[in-house]
């Protein structure tokens, strides 16, 4: 046994993880703490050839595979182009039209590649000077190419063009000196892609970088001048029920695009998409592709509040009539304006519009000004309202908040438990292991079988019938029909109780309101307010809870949205206040 | 091995666990459980957590919570994901997965109706291989698990497999877990033994089987004595062993080593607290014969460990019969010390021997040692033994307890004390002598005495 020559193996023992091997007699490795011994033998190898940190123990007829093993040199921003890619089909599958994916996904990450140096540039951040593969699936680049470009420039005579490869030849690196080119075998230790190593290290200065979260903000982008009726919370949903791909992307690489080491950190991600975060990105990327305004939101726009308003106050079972109401507050505060409403990267730095989040606040505020929200007003009134539909059963139902209130807490309680309890069933870790470095290879994929064995044990002890059906994609979470008694729909109530005529126009019965917000923080920190919940009556606060669930947001980030909007109406109500009295509304400190 | 102790062994380490999840040791072996969430903030720079780690620790605690409500149908559903910590990228939690999971997971192949000696063998067998250190605990458990079903022969291959596992520069930190595989082996060679030991008792000592089967034995006791006495060296709480191990000696006549054994386990200072060792000791030196002196200093130890010990009424008659002073005088304590516990109030025997045993004192005017003994006592002793509810209750359910006791009542509370007026309003015909003599006792000794 000869300690000395086994050195050169470095591959983790399966059994106890130690590296520290000596050979047998038969030329077999074995683990000197554990005794294990390996398949493997070892090799006279020419360490001159290959770094001697790579494993230098192979099966004699293993040598031809391993080639094979080691696939295709392939750079980090072809990553990402599949991600997008698969992402750009999946929402296609959903029923966005093609050309989100064929033009304007393409010219906006066309576009990136160009901002960011990695090609269509005169002097690509990363060329290696050789030939990058021709990716298989490069019929969908040639797709792209083909099609006319939707945001023009001068930028035309590219090679994504001109042969779908991703670099030419032609393009040979001028001022990128020592990189890849002279030691891409060793880069390959660390990672799989060509410049996984140097890609998590470059810090340049005004360049966004690519990240997986990232790649949901083209997406959103892409939806967003499509004017799709995806808002960005329905696309972060969609990602949570793996309708779009998102965590484990990397899984529907080609076989031959390795992946591990750096790329790791780059492609792996472990947490969903974070609304605020994707929000960030988005206008993050817009800017930095220096986009030009956006197609206009109109009133006919899924994404005009008015619309969207009318598709929450269905999803959360409240009464068409208030509609009216929602319509009327848009139309005052002057947020379901063009201009305000309609993204331009350039000319409204750093902000936009959070459709989703806006169109719910609107309706928050809405109930605000029709039940007061104060623990108190809002119960009378359903005592009213009660005892009216016990009287009149054969007219049209007054709209109650108790029996309302009954009937969400109830569905959305049940709602979220099943929500958390498919969290803590998520499936995380992809089949695919990824590893650190070729040492780590076999330990990771042993551990993955090993996973999938005890999890086939424990799948035996589990009734055979599967307990959760698979959901479709939709862009409602919840289903109110008037046959099921469980769950009332109210969308058939009337407001009657709650309004009354005053000449001409009908005015709320409730004339007290009260702010969300006293105080707006300064610009130098990024809240608009903070949301202490305790200070707030439980009626706002359960309203708050269910809505920012239904969008999967932070509690605060509606409440930031509603004192916006409260703002924004009760400015105009001042100054409106001394010409015209009719509609006044009592501002009462809370 | 019975179910709870099996049981025990696999869900107390569970609530261990939970410590491992929630708190973070400060290293002076202090435990600040509120501190874990901020430092997991600052440990990853003020990021979130992530999505992983959070889903994956509500999956534990949906595990535990259908364990403790015994759904193990739900445990081995949320099992299933929860098998991926075993791929946690953060490295000392993938280190610390296996050990959750075999904890978790054997529990609920333990109770899962559709789970068999089979599917424990598999699940066990895989997790032994995953990371090295859990080797050696998982096979003992899984020992365990066999002898609980009876599998006498599975439970031992799985030792001696346990105990040639080599596992290089680790080994030392496993040191006690090797003793203890091997102990365990030690025990089930005792159990072999002990069922020899039996049928031999039917043979005649002439009988050629006799013989070969007692040199089976012995060949048995000397693996035994190797297997166990590694362990019992080790300080810690190794009674089976300890007494199988000594009822072996003493079988094959070596008292010396019997006493060595049993000393050793009961006065080295580096061995935990343990009543078992001066009980086991006791019984050893009892069978030997041993003089009072050295019997009354062994339980003098377990009086102070365990005053209300049932040996303690024996320990007082040894100390009735010392001559020496002090001796006599810590019989009437411990005696006192019997009965402050509540599991003792119903002991006659107890309260017969206080009762005669005040009287003597008394005669012999030791009335200060009484005066000390009921000093401590005098606040409370009177609601705990003395009401009138417990006199109407003693007489109903024991004529002869609520005797002794009244007639202690009498000597410490003075005649008028309810108790004692009670017993002697009760118009006994076989007691009537007994209580007058009671009563004549009483306004003899008591240590109140209204006339004064």
């Amino acid at each position: 046994m000869d300690l000395e020559e086994a050195k050169e193996f470095k591959e983790r023992c399966s059994q106890c993880a130690a590296v520290s091997w000596g050979l047998t007699d038969e030329g077999k490795y074995y683990c000197t703490s554990c005794h294990n011994v390996t398949e493997k033998s070892k090799e006279v190898i020419n360490s001159s050839v290959i770094p001697n940190t790579k494993i230098n123990t192979i099966n004699r007829g293993l040598r031809k595979k391993r080639k094979h093993e080691k696939g295709w040199d392939w750079y980090v921003c072809e990553g990402f182009q599949y991600i997008l890619y698969h992402q750009a089909e999946a929402l296609k599958n959903l029923g966005v039209g093609s050309e989100l994916k064929d033009e304007v996904l393409h010219s906006f990450w066309k576009r990136y590649l160009q901002k960011s140096k990695q090609a269509y540039c005169k002097n690509p951040v990363n060329t290696s000077g050789r030939k990058t593969k021709v990716l298989k699936d490069n019929l969908h680049c040639s797709d792209w190419a083909s099609e006319p470009e939707l945001l023009s420039g001068g930028d035309t005579d590219f090679a994504l063009e001109s042969g779908a490869e991703f670099q030419s030849d032609a393009q040979i690196p001028k001022d990128f000196p020592i990189t890849k080119a002279s030691q891409s075998g060793a880069a390959s230790v660390c990672s799989g892609s060509l410049d996984g190593v140097e890609y998590s290290l470059r810090k340049e200065k005004g360049i966004v970088k690519m990240t997986v979260p990232r790649t949901l903000a083209f997406c959103y982008l892409s939806l967003l001048w499509q004017r799709e009726t995806i808002t960005l919370s329905d696309l972060l949903r969609f990602v949570e029920e793996d309708h779009i791909p998102y965590i484990n992307a990397f899984e529907r690489f080609p076989e031959e695009m390795k992946l591990y080491g750096r790329d790791k950190g780059i492609f792996a991600v472990e947490s969903w998409p974070d609304y605020e975060e994707i929000y960030k990105n988005m206008i993050e990327v817009a800017t930095f592709l220096d986009l030009p305004r956006f197609p206009e939101i109109t009133e006919d726009c899924y994404l005009h509040p008015n619309i969207l308003c009318m598709k929450y106050l269905m999803e959360v079972n409240l009464p068409d009539e208030m509609h009216g109401l929602t319509c009327q507050v848009v139309k005052m505060t002057g947020i379901g304006e063009v201009d305000f409403l309609t993204f331009d990267p350039i000319a409204k730095m750093k902000k936009t519009v959070k459709y989703d989040v806006q169109a719910v606040a609107v309706i928050v505020v809405v109930l605000k000004l029709l039940f007061l929200l104060d623990d108190n007003l809002e119960w009378s009134y359903s005592d009213l309202a009660e005892t009216y539909n016990e009287e009149h059963k054969e007219d049209k139902p007054q709209f109650g908040f108790r029996k309302w209130y009954q009937v969400m807490k109830k569905t959305f309680d049940e709602k979220k438990q099943k929500w958390e309890e498919a969290r803590a069933k998520y499936s995380w870790k992809s089949g695919k292991p990824l590893y650190h470095s070729h040492i780590d290879k076999s330990v990771a994929y042993k551990r993955r079988e090993m996973v999938v064995n005890l999890q086939k044990q424990f799948s035996a002890l589990v009734d055979s019938t599967p307990v959760v059906e698979k959901k479709g994609p939709s862009s409602f979470q919840f289903n109110w029909t008037e046959e099921d008694i469980n769950r009332p729909c109210f969308h058939e109530h009337t407001l009657q109780g709650l309004l009354v005529k005053k000449g001409q126009s009908l005015k709320t019965k409730n004339s007290l309101y009260w702010l969300s917000t006293q105080k707006f923080c300064k610009s130098y920190c990024k809240h608009v307010t903070t949301y202490e919940e305790s200070n707030f009556s439980l009626s706002y606060q359960f309203i708050l809870n269910i809505f920012s669930f239904l969008l999967r947001i932070k509690t605060s980030i509606l409440h930031e949205e509603v004192s916006l909007i409260e703002k924004k109406l009760f400015k105009k109500k001042y100054s409106e206040s001394k010409k015209n009295s009719s509609r006044s509304k009592k501002i009462r400190r809370h | 091995m019975t179910m709870s102790d099996f049981s025990e062994q696999l869900t107390k380490p569970v609530t261990e666990d939970e410590q491992v999840e929630t708190s973070v040791s400060s290293g002076t072996g202090m435990h600040f459980p509120w501190l874990q969430k901020q430092l997991e903030t600052v440990v990853t720079g003020g990021k979130k957590k992530k999505d992983f780690a959070q889903t994956t620790s509500a999956c534990l605690e949906f595990i535990q919570e259908a364990l403790l409500r015994h759904q193990w149908q739900r445990a081995a559903e949320y099992m299933h994901s929860y098998l991926q910590t075993l791929e946690d990228s953060d490295s000392y939690k993938r280190q610390t997965a296996p050990e959750v999971i075999w904890k978790l997971g054997s529990e609920i192949l333990f109770y899962h109706p559709k789970s068999n000696v089979e599917t424990f063998n598999t699940f066990a067998d895989r997790m032994k291989n995953i990371g090295v250190l859990n080797y050696l605990k998982i096979s003992l458990q899984h020992a365990l698990y066999l002898l609980h079903h009876g599998m006498f022969e599975d439970a031992d291959r799985n030792l001696s497999q346990a105990e040639t596992w080599r596992y290089g520069e680790k080994s030392s930190s496993q040191e006690v877990l090797i003793n203890l595989v091997q102990a365990y082996k030690g025990l089930l060679q005792y159990y072999t033994w002990s069922k020899k030991k039996m049928e031999l008792s039917e043979f005649d000592e002439d009988d050629y089987a006799y013989t070969s089967k007692s040199q089976n034995m012995l060949s048995q006791s000397c693996k035994t004595s190797v297997n166990i006495c590694a362990l019992i060296k080790v300080p810690g709480v190794w009674d089976p062993f300890v007494k199988s191990y000594v009822e072996m000696l003493e079988f094959y006549g070596d008292q010396d080593g019997a006493r060595n054994v049993l000393t050793n386990y009961a006065y080295d200072e580096k061995f935990p607290s343990n009543p078992n060792a001066h009980i086991y000791l006791y019984d050893f030196l009892k069978r030997e014969k041993a003089p009072r002196a050295k019997l009354i200093s062994v339980l003098k130890i377990l009086h102070e460990i365990v005053p209300s010990h049932k040996l303690m009424l024996e320990f007082h008659m040894l100390l009735r019969k010392s001559e020496k002073e002090e001796h006599r005088k810590l019989g009437l304590g411990v005696l006192f010390g019997v009965l402050d516990f509540a599991g003792c109030t119903k002991n006659k025997t107890a309260w017969r021997y206080l009762a005669k045993y005040l009287k003597l004192m008394l005669m012999e005017s030791h009335t200060v040692w009484v005066q000390e003994e009921w000093n401590s006592r005098k606040n409370w002793w009177p609601a705990f033994h003395f009401s009138s509810f417990w006199a109407k209750t003693d007489w109903k359910e024991d004529t002869a307890l609520a005797f002794e006791k009244a007639y202690v009542a009498g000597i410490l509370l003075g005649k008028g004390c309810r108790y004692f007026r009670y017993i002697l309003k009760q118009d006994h015909q076989i007691l009537k002598k007994k209580i007058k003599r009671m009563k004549k006792s009483v306004k003899k000794y008591s240590i109140v005495n209204p006339g004064v």
